[in-house]
């Protein structure tokens, strides 16, 4: 009787499961004429809040490309989601996945989108071929595309991140010779991430004669009395703020709090989003930041996307409001870069799918002048790129934006980081780690 | 007298006791046999470098801890600590000393690694359940610390990551996916073979004593807190090793937050859900805490991919998730491994109840 009963319950179950599966719509499978588009998310976890707008960006511009520009040059463009929680064990797991392609459309380019998971992909990717693209993150010396064949750190490094907060901190002063003698504080998340600008920022001070001041904040940074305590006894004329998720609204709070003025504090790509601070309230109004990637709705991207995408109803975006957020806008400029990359290389190769290496091909080749980006609709909104075998960074520009309580807003141009005196301690940097792991460095004068 | 006694029947006469002489283990030599010549040949790389390395490391992880928490009933959450040291040492060794063949980096990351372990053992002498836990967890956090502070560590490397130098043996270039997989295997086949032979020594009777009750174990003139602080170095020695495969083997890179308490409780769980005191107990926990979310994700892409919301999606794979391991728990408290036991109890009868 009982046993009837559960083999009938178990059967019934069944039978709905099976209907219900067999009602959905079966999503479209990919084909070797198209090219494939890894996406390696994180949904879940402690930054899913941060990357589930940066997922509605890209997917909304990829869905743009294929639906109003049908694909790149004819080329429709698959792609496929994998979870990484931005570790480095998922994004490896994710990687392996998708590293053959999806049922014969190959990967062109892949972005591990996490710190972990890129530096573990680095080795990988060059062993398979693939070029990562790591925008605002990973491997400063990576820059030097000799020794890293397949690692892009493009637009912004950590150590140009570095120059141009300095360049734009001369601007404000009135010149890179009244830097001398100024005192330069920066607040820093104590981690890797944190100390990556220690090198630049330590050269820089040595050339302009500030008074180069570091102050860490420990993980997870959800108290800093003691810091801005030591900053408002130290009187810094500017405070550089590079920390991350919970510490960035903390700071401002506490700064605030302390009576350091808040239109002092720059802070860097990871504390320049809305998420960083709304949450600072009424104290955030007037904090700057840095970022390659500035919000906004009003580029002409937006309004191609609003037109065809969002009124469509077919946007990835859950909180319409987070339209033309940073994190939004930094998944279109990611997936823009991607895109592009894969029009270069097409040039040489046919208008056809590519594989990793043609992909790399195409990203040393990538040159996006002003007028390009005025037809893609990113003027404004990504700076102008041209990267090269020995050039995998490019641009190396951030704008300044300044929280006004509601939104950001943009008060400067392009500020240029001062690439040719960081570059010998990049070079020093990718000189060890070739003698490190006994890589023979490519000559790029041949290979162009 | 003599004369009433009973006849035994002539078995019993001539063996009082049954012994049972060990057969070759068949199944053993067949799983060696896949491992290392199956899998190798047949295996992707999808296979090797994301679902079998990160397992036998886990494994190897989870046969560490189990050593001092389920062998010798020492509670640490600093597992993760003692893996940053040995991936940090040897590191440190095939970097700063020239020539050092990978074998004896690995052990000298072991035993560094083994040493510092005795070291936060040290407190067990005093301390016992909570309070000793306490101690690890400061171990933890005092190993992430210092890795992450102190630049020599890494190299001076500006993301303070460290990455694998070349992995070569005897020549060999064991950087490709089945090269690494054999160098992981291979270390974990010895070294569940010696904790094998460890745990049914005096060792690990003296560590079961301990566990078991260490005030009638120290009556008995077992030397506790020597023995106590050998289980922190022998444990310590296999977290080492387990934690440099999974900085060079695996990752292929490393940082300090490579290591942080939540690798800690990763391990920990392994061991709770796998089995404590059991050795294959670390097998089908690392099995199931590292597959079966890869299996879930497989599962739902396969089945609703690019239907259901992605992020519902993921969020339901945790709850599913959360649930298989509460309803195991509930059903086996003693780990899948005690489960996988009854199961085969049970079918060795089956249909029969006995």
């Amino acid at each position: 009787m009982t046993l009837n009963a559960t083999l009938k319950h178990s059967a019934t179950a069944l039978a709905l499961a099976l209907g219900l599966y067999s009602a959905l719509p079966q999503p479209a499978l990919a084909a070797a004429t198209e090219q494939f588009f890894p996406l390696a998310t994180y949904r879940v976890g402690a930054y899913a809040s941060s990357g589930i707008p940066v997922w509605a960006g890209m997917i909304d511009y990829l869905r743009y490309i294929n639906e109003v520009e049908g694909g790149i040059n004819g080329v429709k463009l698959v792609w496929q989601e994998c979870e990484t929680e931005w570790t480095a064990e998922k994004g490896i797991e994710c990687y392996e996945r998708f590293k053959h392609g999806l049922e014969g459309a190959p990967v062109a380019v892949y972005q591990p989108n996490g710190a972990p998971a890129a530096y573990a992909l680095g080795d990988k990717a060059a062993a398979d071929r693939i070029p990562l693209i790591t925008l605002g993150y990973g491997r400063t010396e990576a820059t030097d595309g000799s020794v890293f064949p397949y690692n892009f750190p493009a637009m912004l490094t950590f150590y140009s991140e570095a120059s141009a907060f300095i360049n734009y901190v001369a601007e404000r002063e009135g010149g890179l010779d009244k830097l001398k003698g100024k005192k330069i504080a920066t607040v820093y998340h104590d981690s890797a991430y944190g100390r990556e600008t220690q090198a630049p920022l330590r050269l820089l001070a040595e050339k302009y004669g500030f008074e180069n001041i570091q102050i860490p904040v420990a993980d997870p940074g959800n108290e800093q009395a003691s810091q801005w305590r030591q900053v408002r006894q130290l009187k810094p004329d500017w405070v550089f703020l590079r920390t991350w998720g919970v510490s960035t609204p903390v700071a401002i709070k506490t700064a605030a709090r302390f009576g350091y003025p808040v239109d002092h504090i720059i802070g860097d790509i990871w504390a320049s989003s809305n998420e960083d601070v709304l949450p600072a309230g009424e104290m955030g109004k007037g904090y700057l930041a840095l970022t390659p990637y500035p919000g906004g709705a009003s580029f002409d991207i937006h309004q191609r996307i609003k037109q065809h995408i969002l009124d469509q109803g077919k946007s990835d975006l859950k909180d319409p409001k987070s339209f033309g957020s940073v994190y939004y806008n930094s998944g279109l400029v990611n997936a823009a870069i991607a895109v592009e990359a894969i029009r270069a290389g097409q040039k040489k190769f046919g208008n056809r799918p590519l594989n990793g290496e043609e992909g790399r091909w195409g990203l040393e080749h990538l040159n996006l002048d002003d007028a390009r980006l005025k037809e893609i609709g990113f003027l404004g909104l990504m700076q102008p790129l041209k990267l090269s075998c020995d050039d995998h960074e490019g641009g190396g520009a951030a704008k300044v934006q300044q929280w006004d309580g509601k939104q950001w807003n943009l008060i400067t141009d392009w500020v240029q980081a001062d690439r040719q005196t960081l570059r010998p301690l990049i070079d020093a940097k990718s000189a060890e780690y070739a003698k490190e792991k006994g890589v023979q460095a490519r000559k790029c004068a041949v290979e162009q | 007298m003599t004369t009433t006694t009973a006849r035994l029947t002539a078995s019993f006469d001539d063996a009082p006791l049954t012994l049972v002489r060990r057969r070759w283990p068949l199944g053993l030599a067949l799983l060696l046999l896949v491992a290392f010549v199956a899998l190798p040949l047949l295996g992707d790389d999808y296979w090797l470098n994301a679902i079998l390395i990160p397992f036998l490391v886990l494994s190897l992880a989870g046969l560490g801890l189990n050593l001092l928490t389920g062998y010798t009933g020492q509670t640490s959450v600093g597992a993760a600590g003692f893996m940053a040291v040995g991936a940090f040492a040897t590191y440190g060794l095939l970097l700063r000393v020239p020539g050092i063949p990978l074998p004896l980096a690995l052990v000298g990351g072991g035993l560094i690694a083994a040493f510092l372990g005795m070291l936060f053992g040290i407190p067990s002498a005093r301390i016992k359940g909570f309070y000793l836990m306490v101690t690890t967890l400061a171990a933890q956090f005092f190993i992430e610390w210092v890795f992450a502070k102190f630049p020599w560590f890494y190299n001076y490397a500006s993301s303070g990551t460290i990455s694998a130098p070349r992995l070569e043996l005897f020549g060999y270039s064991l950087a490709s996916p089945v090269g690494r997989y054999l160098l992981t295997l291979s270390c974990v086949v010895l070294l569940t073979w010696v904790a094998v032979n460890l745990v049914r020594s005096q060792t690990g009777r003296n560590w079961m004593a301990i566990r078991d009750m260490d005030t009638a174990a120290a009556v008995i003139g077992i030397p506790v807190d020597r023995y106590k602080r050998l289980a922190f170095a022998v444990s310590s020695f296999y977290l080492g090793i387990a934690g440099a495969l999974w900085a060079f083997a695996y990752l292929g890179t490393a940082s300090a937050g490579s290591f942080d308490i939540n690798r800690s409780f990763q391990i920990l769980f392994i061991i709770i859900i796998g089995g404590m005191g059991s050795i294959a107990g670390n097998f089908v926990g690392a099995a199931f805490i590292s597959l079966m979310p890869i299996f879930l994700n497989h599962a739902g892409q396969w089945l609703f991919g690019g239907n259901v919301d992605a992020g519902q999606l993921q969020n339901l794979q945790k709850i599913l998730f959360g649930t298989l391991i509460i309803v195991f728990l509930i059903k086996e408290p003693e780990g899948l491994v005690r489960l996988v036991g009854n199961l085969r109890d049970r079918l060795r009868t089956w249909p029969l109840r006995f």
